[in-house]
């Protein structure tokens, strides 16, 4: 290098430096090639994945939104049913004892051979089956008797009459029907017996069971005993006033403290603190806020477990930092002009921030609510450690009531032993999920582009 | 970027361009009718002209006027930008650079470009004037790169300044100093025309001065084509001088005759600072 | 007492006060014959927060309170040998008193004494409740009149009321770190309580995990070794990372470098969706799809891949996390400033060699910055692991078979019935704490990257 002067004399020429660079274009290029091919592939595998995972959901569940129903007559037998007219309120009873004894006539009610009547029904329709009444019953749904019971309750004046009923085919009929299970199979492998296989074809070749649409899906609970009538409704109750526990709190405190640390705070150590606070808080796993829960509400104040209001109450401090960090990028993207205009007119600075500067950020204030109340919609793991995920077989009345989410109902769903049935069941309860998480989005997008027109 | 040839390379060299009538030097670059449109805006109109080896040429005019759009369609970098278009003949040594089968890589490597903003790499010093060289496939060997580093830093008056931290980043240099970097790492590829967009504008006077002395040495070797907004330094630099406004090429000539004696009223007015 | 009938006699209070504020206001401006210094509007507000606070904090107080008041009171009521039954039977004792009160009655004859109770209940729940109206009324009212009379010409009630609404505002940015606060000292107390059955060192440093389940004998303490899980953690987020950072890079370097807007507008979206989806859809995802088709794509070139393992739960999880390293990479590409990519180009360079050698090591601390908050993420993942790791809590090596991890061990040392005092529950809150611990590191590294990155380029 010593003998480097000046001037390009040391330089190849200009010629040879157009050769040179000419030489390795084809290598170049080459490359560019495989780069830019690399990329197309990444962006392939990623949208790969997405169509992947949504044809799988929706070709495993969404055959399980048509159920095998059978549809008989079913004669509500006299000799059969037992328990008497239905006990009336006296005069002076109190309520205690009124409800005890109207108790111990359902229960009456409720003991009689319900399994027969079903039996008998079904016998009706196929009336040269070979099968036996064990052979009988496992085609239809277990809860089938509850159903028959529920009917007769309701209207006594049923009992010696014939009435067209629907009855619910049972998960493993359901799953023969379909042809889910092999049919090769030798008779110890099988779920149903060699006669219950024959009646459910029988059946549905005779278009005494049909497919219908389960509509159950969406207005039963969870059950163990029936699990072809297992609904999402308690679940989607759950998920309901934990969302509403979530927009009733997370929304007014995001935003007011999102406009405290944007408008009011004065910028030092303090408020940097918070800011990391809530940026490290968007990051913490959502476990980490189930364990908070446990701790504080559960063991702490004594709040009830599996109640929809603790959950909400977890899943609002998650999604807490979600609005406010949306919130403060949507105040920050108002000008500043704005608020000197106001300022400069006389106003105050809360009447500046209220008035002026708000407003304008209602669109993207209502989309981080949306993004939020679908995040915590889909969040399981914090609501597994507060006993969210215990079998619940009512509605829930009031988020202090036990509950469980559609998330966890998923989780528990999957774990069922009825593989081949609850794959399915399953697969339907991620559509539903997945269903309002879109229409969410898709409300979010609507609002805002109207929102964003009007101005 | 779609290429409306609406001339033929014969048509475009039998035709000079008005003003450009210097017998002495070769013409290097040539353009003819040359638009560009940014989507359905119109930003040049039918420029042509003649671009002579081995001189500095000036382009002035009110900002906005098209010299820096102007002046990417030179070594292509309109390309870069979404949505836009050129049309017309632009001729390197009488050859179209928009010709479909030509290489822009090539292409940049012999026309060489230094940006309004010094816009150093992220890397060390070395590292930056190596890039081009390295990337081409220029040398053989570390010697070799070492040797083009090297004479590159001292064409640009940098090397006295910088032998002694050739591993500190190029970020850490003074705005000066950067903006001598960049035009170490273009020369640093042997262009034969250096494309400079307002290389001082970011730079206060003393840092001008070195550079617009380093300009009238690179001539000696390269065909450099300047945009400036200060008439003062085309005036100063720059052999030759074209006037634009509002998109269109008014006048082009030798820098004397245009701050001299311009033909065009406009010219004119501008150079004694009517508008502008 | 019926909330609804609280809500509304606030609601009087409110439009009352206010209203009287407002009125006072404007009468005194009228006598004055000149402006006041804040509008009626402000005069009302003011009068209004003073009249609602005082009587708010009786209800409040009679919320916390009104409970074991009122059991106090009808165990007080009933015979003295009642408050030494169970717990439970006291309980039930108390219910039944609450019943005949109600007039909804019991099952059979009422006792007698019961009775006199209910009877005595009832009154007592009368007289307390009028005594809170009062009370409430009355602290209400008294705030009311205070505050009217401080209304004057000169008087600043904007400011006031705009104090009140500013410690309104701070009250709720404190929530946040109340949360952080709240999560670190629950979790440490916890873990304390844990430590005092289980050393910390061979917690942290226990390479077997085995907690015995209470069932088996109140000694049995069991093993609490930490590595295992952590080893567990460790790999599938480490697989994670693979799947994800080359396929959330290049993506996002083809959407933000190569592709035409329409693409990116149409493409960017939809992996976003990857984003949205709930983890527990992946892990059923990776349960019924991803583990079988791993498990027989094993079998076809003879390596033995179980269906539930970290390489399941791995890849699945790299999927879940492409679109969070993407979409954070491409931001922080398009921070760099395009002059150094013109630079780039503008010396010949091809896209890829100015992708490569420009754009990436200046974005880099950027995107390791991202990297590293996917990394929090990964390791913070749970219901992906607890589906499809396979809940074998063994250190191994082999990424092939099941493993556990920190997370999943949360679920199930907590899940069922938990009790807070069995170092099998508690554990839970020293894994917590763990994982806390290292989340916590990773996000206040990455944030910190991530910033100084911004600064630098803005």
């Amino acid at each position: 290098m010593s003998d480097i002067t000046a001037s390009g004399e040391a330089l190849p020429s200009g010629k040879n430096v157009r050769e040179l660079v000419h030489q390795s274009l084809g290598r170049r290029h080459r490359q560019e090639t495989i780069f830019k091919s690399m990329g197309l592939v990444a962006i392939l595998v990623a949208l790969g994945f997405v169509a992947i995972l949504f044809s799988i959901m929706l070709t495993k569940g969404l055959p399980a939104f048509w159920q095998a129903n059978l549809h008989t007559q079913v004669y509500f037998d006299p000799d059969i049913i037992k328990g008497g007219p239905r006990p009336v309120q006296e005069a002076g009873q109190s309520d205690a004892d009124y409800r005890q004894q109207d108790l111990a006539w359902q229960r009456q009610v409720t003991l009689s051979n319900w399994n027969a009547i079903v039996e008998q029904t079904v016998r009706d329709v196929a009336p040269d089956t070979d099968a036996e009444k064990r052979d009988i019953l496992a085609i239809i749904t277990s809860s089938a008797r509850f159903k028959l019971r529920d009917m007769y309750v309701e209207d006594p004046s049923l009992l010696g009459q014939t009435v067209p009923v629907t009855l619910l085919a049972s998960a493993d009929a359901d799953n023969w029907v379909k042809g889910k299970l092999a049919r090769d199979l030798p008779d110890e492998r099988q779920q149903l017996s060699r006669s219950s296989r024959d009646l459910a074809d029988q059946l549905l070749a005779d278009g005494d069971i049909t497919f219908d649409f389960a509509t159950h899906i969406f207005t039963n609970v969870d059950s163990r005993s029936a699990p072809a009538s297992a609904g999402l409704a308690g679940a989607f109750m759950g998920s309901l006033y934990m969302m509403m526990v979530v927009i009733v709190l997370a929304v007014p405190i995001g935003v007011a403290s999102a406009v405290y640390l944007e408008e009011f705070a004065p910028k030092n150590r303090w408020t940097d603190l918070i800011e990391v606070n809530i940026n490290n808080l968007a990051a913490v796993p959502s476990i980490v806020f189930g364990l908070l829960g446990a701790a504080v509400f559960i063991n702490y104040f004594g709040l009830p477990r599996s109640a929809p209001l603790v959950g909400g109450l977890v899943l609002t401090l998650m999604t807490l930092p979600t609005i406010i960090i949306a919130t403060r990028s949507s105040l920050r993207a108002v000008p500043p002009s704005l608020r000197q205009a106001a300022l400069g007119l006389g106003a105050s600075r809360n009447q500046t921030v209220f008035h002026h500067v708000l407003p304008l950020t209602f669109p993207g204030i209502l989309t981080a609510t949306i993004i939020g109340v679908a995040q915590a919609l889909g969040e399981t793991a914090p609501l597994l450690l507060i006993g969210m995920n215990a079998f619940i077989a009512n509605i829930p009345a009031s988020p202090l009531d036990s509950a469980t989410a559609l998330p966890v109902q998923i989780y528990l769903w999957q774990a069922n032993e009825n593989r081949h049935f609850f794959e399915a069941r399953t697969s339907a309860a991620i559509i539903v999920l997945l269903g309002l998480m879109i229409v969410l989005n898709a409300i979010a997008i609507v609002l805002r582009t109207r929102l964003e027109k009007r101005r | 970027m779609d290429i409306v040839q609406d001339k033929t390379a014969e048509t475009a060299k039998s035709t000079p361009a008005p003003g450009t009538s210097d017998p002495g030097k070769r013409i290097r670059v040539s353009t003819r009718d040359v638009s560009v449109f940014y989507g359905e805006k119109q930003a040049m109109f039918d420029v042509s002209i003649d671009i002579p080896d081995r001189s500095v040429t000036s382009f002035i005019g009110p900002s906005g006027c098209g010299k820096s759009t102007f002046l990417r369609c030179i070594n292509r970098m309109n390309d870069t930008i979404d949505g836009c278009r050129v049309s017309g003949v632009v001729e390197l040594d009488g050859e179209d650079i928009n010709r479909p089968d030509l290489d822009v890589v090539e292409l940049r490597a012999r026309v060489g470009m230094v940006f309004q903003k010094p816009n150093p790499f992220p890397k060390t010093i070395y590292q930056n004037v190596a890039y081009g060289p390295r990337i081409h496939g220029m040398t053989k060997n570390k010697a070799e790169l070492d040797e083009i580093v090297v004479s590159s830093l001292q064409r640009a008056g940098l090397f006295e300044e910088v032998k002694d931290r050739l591993d500190q980043p190029g970020t850490g240099l003074s705005g000066g100093q950067q903006q001598r970097l960049c035009i170490a790492r273009a020369i640093a590829t042997r262009p034969e025309v250096l494309l400079m967009d307002e290389p001082c504008s970011a730079l206060d006077p003393i840092a001008t001065a070195i550079i617009e002395e380093l300009i009238d040495e690179l001539r000696e070797n390269f065909t450099i084509v300047i945009v400036t907004h200060s008439m003062q330094q085309a005036a100063r630099v720059s052999q030759k001088t074209a006037f634009f406004h509002l998109g269109k090429l008014i006048e082009t000539g030798d820098t004397e005759q245009i701050f001299t004696n311009p033909k065009e009223q406009k010219t004119q007015d501008y150079i004694t600072g009517r508008f502008g | 007492m019926n909330a609804l009938f609280i809500a509304a006699l606030l609601l009087v209070l409110l439009g009352l006060s206010y209203q009287m504020g407002w009125s006072r206001s404007k009468k005194l401006a009228a006598a004055e014959g000149e402006s006041m210094h804040s509008r009626p509007v402000y005069h009302g507000a003011f009068v209004a927060i003073w009249a609602l606070l005082p009587a708010l904090v009786v209800f409040g107080l009679w919320a916390l309170f009104a409970r074991s008041a009122s059991d106090n009171y009808i165990i007080s009521q009933l015979p003295p040998e009642t408050s030494s039954l169970a717990q439970g039977e006291v309980t039930s004792a108390i219910q039944r008193v609450k019943s005949i009160a109600s007039g909804f009655g019991v099952v059979g004859q009422a006792d007698p004494v019961e009775a006199k109770a209910a009877e005595a209940y009832n009154q007592f729940r009368t007289l307390i409740t009028l005594g809170v109206l009062a009370a409430a009324a009355g602290m209400g009212l008294l705030g009311l009149l205070w505050a009217r009379s401080r209304i004057a010409k000169r008087f600043r009630a904007r400011n006031e009321v705009e104090l009140a609404i500013r410690i309104g505002l701070i009250a709720c940015s404190a929530i946040a770190i109340l949360t952080t606060l709240g999560i670190a000292l629950s979790l440490i107390a916890d873990a304390l309580q844990f430590f005092s059955f289980v050393q910390p060192l061979d917690f942290f440093f226990g390479t077997s995990w085995n907690p015995r389940f209470q069932s088996t004998g109140s000694d049995a303490v069991g093993e609490y070794g930490l590595l295992p899980l952590l080893w567990g953690t460790i790999m599938v987020s480490g697989i994670a990372m693979l799947v994800a950072i080359p396929v959330g890079l290049m993506s996002a370097i083809y959407l933000s470098q190569y592709a035409d807007y329409r693409v990116r507008n149409v493409v960017k979206p939809i992996i976003e969706v990857l984003a949205g989806i709930p983890t527990i859809v992946y892990g059923f995802f990776a349960l019924v799809t991803v583990g079988p088709f791993l498990s027989s794509a094993g079998d076809l070139i003879g390596i033995d891949i179980r269906a539930t393992s970290a390489l399941t739960a791995g890849v699945v999880m790299g999927i879940m996390i492409i679109p969070f390293i993407s979409s954070l990479s491409e931001d922080i590409l398009h921070q760099v400033p395009n002059a150094m990519r013109d630079g780039s180009l503008g010396l010949g360079a091809t896209k890829s060699e100015t992708i490569v050698n420009v754009l990436v090591p200046a974005a880099l601390p950027g995107i390791v910055g991202a990297v590293l908050l996917a990394t929090s993420r990964a390791i913070g993942e749970t219901m992906i692991v607890v589906l499809a790791a396979g809940n074998s809590p063994v250190l191994r090596l082999n990424p092939a078979e099941p493993v556990s991890t920190v997370t999943v061990t949360i679920v199930n040392q907590l899940t069922g019935d938990a009790d807070f005092t069995s170092p099998q529950s508690l554990v839970a809150f020293a894994l917590g704490l763990t994982l806390f611990a290292m989340t916590l590191l990773l996000n206040v590294v990455a944030l910190y990257i991530v910033r100084r990155f911004r600064e630098q380029y803005e």
